[in-house]
């Protein structure tokens, strides 16, 4: 279990540099066992709480607790026992090129003094367990990022760590890598019980990988939950902004080209529909065109799963003039859709 | 050419070869240390000693800066106390030593501050003691930096013990000076040169190859 309490983070100025907060009084519990995402925009402060959790950086107020020894008090000697006890990968992968993937994986357990024999029984597991087993005497230099970052995790669990932190640990790779390794990931999260924190600036990765999640922005935590609970209503304008990267709420650049402000005569409006919920975006449009007994075009709509549940947004247009508009909205409004006037179309 | 002129630069090349050799090693035995901490004790660094890392770099950019003839004639009386003599290859040895350390040790640092900052982190991150992250990490990741390094350092050590020749230090300098320069003999202060600049292309030749060897960075097969 990882706990915040009350923690700040001040980096003083240095030389040109003036001093940055990049943590204000923040509070949260990750529970054992659990898969917590941390996104926020760059300079949010996600890096320095990910620092915080393997002792790399000291918190300048509050405490931080890993598996009840309270990690931000540690140093020397005990600080480097607990943090064999919390493994780390990478968004560079960090692996040292003078070693081959299977030295690089032994390369916690030499630091830990564990025996030569020990260490190859060890390592041949760890490459079994992310998949790699053929490519145990190859360089980095001569792996793809996907393996090299398989790599990174095996090296993250070689002393059978309880907490597992990823900083940014596919932004380097192409989505059907991310894929990939997000499902090593829940994995290993399954068959471990290993705790998982990632920190991402994509919502992707915490959509497909994410039970909990925790939005932070400008040192602070806005907003925290159940990843489904969150992303079906977010409160704050980032967590807002993250969703619309999945579920999109710009206007098609074809249709926004012929977007109209004023009314055309046998024109048609065009709205924007907000969808939430399990079985709320299958029957929507059928039913409004039913209440409003007008075929209700779909210009362009966007659902994907967050969480277990469908999240997206639909744009109609809707003929008849105002009138029909007008009860369209009011429509979808008393059914609790979100929905948003964008304009007229011929 | 005579068989004794051969026989003299025979002896000669030995004697060049015993001095540049003893000095890399122990300048190396210094060096190396002094370079890694140089590397490593600025502010925030694993061995953070901001102070003595300034006056040790004072230090060293002042032996630098130090004419090599200059430092042979100004350190005589030290050269005396460990050699017991200031003539000769065995003497030469110690301002040889003197001029190389903070030669190899400003290579050393610059060979391992190229070392990705990231695997530092890293190898913290997972309960490493400087100690280890310098004999673990940062040593293995810049050895084809600190090999080149090296290899330099004593293609320099060549060039500063032909200079020592200039005061009674033995070697192919003293041979070219003595029997090329002041009997005139100009095939001699030719067969001294080819003899430097095959010793140089050797050495530099195989600390190339040295270096690509132990660099796993480009290789691939």
């Amino acid at each position: 279990m990882v706990r915040f309490e009350a923690v700040s983070k001040i980096y003083p100025a240095y030389r040109d540099k003036p001093s940055v907060q990049a943590l204000r009084d923040v509070d949260f519990a990750i529970p054992r066992g659990s898969i917590t995402g941390v996104i926020g925009r760059s300079g949010a402060g996600k890096s320095s709480l990910v620092r915080l959790i393997n002792g790399l950086e000291k918190p300048s107020a509050g405490r931080v607790v890993v598996d009840n020894s309270e990690i931000s008090v540690l140093a020397g000697r005990e600080l480097r026992l607990a943090q064999r006890s919390i493994g780390m990968i990478f968004q560079h992968f960090n692996l040292l090129s003078s070693r081959t993937a299977a030295a690089n994986i032994a390369l916690p357990l030499e630091i830990a003094g564990w025996s030569k024999a020990d260490i190859a029984v060890r390592v041949a597991e760890l490459l079994d367990l992310v998949g790699i087993s053929d490519k145990y005497d190859r360089y980095p230099s001569e792996l793809s990022g996907g393996q090299k970052q398989r790599i990174g995790i095996a090296r993250a669990l070689a002393t059978r760590p309880n907490v597992l932190l990823s900083d940014e640990a596919t932004s380097a790779l192409d989505p059907q890598t991310t894929r990939a390794i997000l499902d090593l990931l829940a994995n290993i999260n399954r068959e471990l019980g290993v705790t998982i924190v990632l920190i991402t600036h994509e919502m992707s990765v915490v959509r497909q990988l994410a039970r909990d999640v925790v939005v932070i922005d400008d040192g602070h935590i806005v907003e925290r939950g159940n990843v489904a609970d969150i992303f079906t209503h977010p409160k704050h304008p980032v967590t807002q902004a993250f969703l619309s990267e999945v579920v999109g709420d710009s206007v098609p650049v074809s249709l926004a080209s012929r977007l109209e402000a004023e009314a055309i005569p046998g024109g048609k409006a065009v709205i924007r529909v907000q969808v939430q919920g399990v079985d709320a975006g299958n029957t929507i449009v059928a039913r409004l065109a039913r209440e409003l007994s007008v075929d209700v075009a779909l210009l362009s709509a966007r659902i994907d799963e967050i969480g277990g549940q469908q999240v997206g947004s639909l744009t109609l247009a809707i003929p008849g003039g105002e009138a029909a508009a007008a009860r369209a909205v009011s429509y979808l409004s008393q059914h609790k859709f979100p929905v948003e006037r964008l304009g007229y179309v011929a | 050419m005579s068989r004794e002129l051969i026989n003299l630069i025979i002896q000669a090349t030995g004697e060049s070869l015993f001095m540049v050799s003893v000095a890399a090693l122990v300048a190396t035995a210094f060096g190396l240390p002094i370079g890694v901490f140089l590397a490593t004790s600025r502010k925030g660094e694993l061995f953070a000693a901001p102070a003595v890392n300034g006056v040790l770099g004072m230090v060293v950019n002042a032996t630098r800066s130090t004419p090599f003839i200059i430092l042979v004639v100004a350190i005589i009386p030290f050269t005396r106390l460990i050699a017991g003599t200031s003539i000769g290859s065995g003497a030469a040895i110690v301002p040889l030593t003197i001029a190389a350390t903070p030669f190899i040790a400003r290579l050393v640092e610059g060979a391992i501050r190229e070392v990705d900052g990231g695997l530092i982190e890293t190898a913290s991150s997972f309960g490493a003691s400087p100690l280890q992250i310098v004999f673990k990490v940062l040593i293995p990741e810049a050895l084809p930096g600190l090999v080149l390094a090296l290899t330099l350092a004593v293609v320099s050590l060549l060039g500063y013990s032909a200079m020592v020749g200039a005061v009674g230090g033995g070697g192919l300098g003293d041979l070219g000076i003595r029997y090329g320069y002041q009997r005139f003999m100009p095939e001699m202060m030719l067969a001294v040169v080819v003899v430097l600049i095959a010793l140089v292309q050797t050495v530099q030749t195989v600390g190339d190859y040295l270096a690509r060897r132990v660099n796993r960075r480009l290789r691939h097969r």
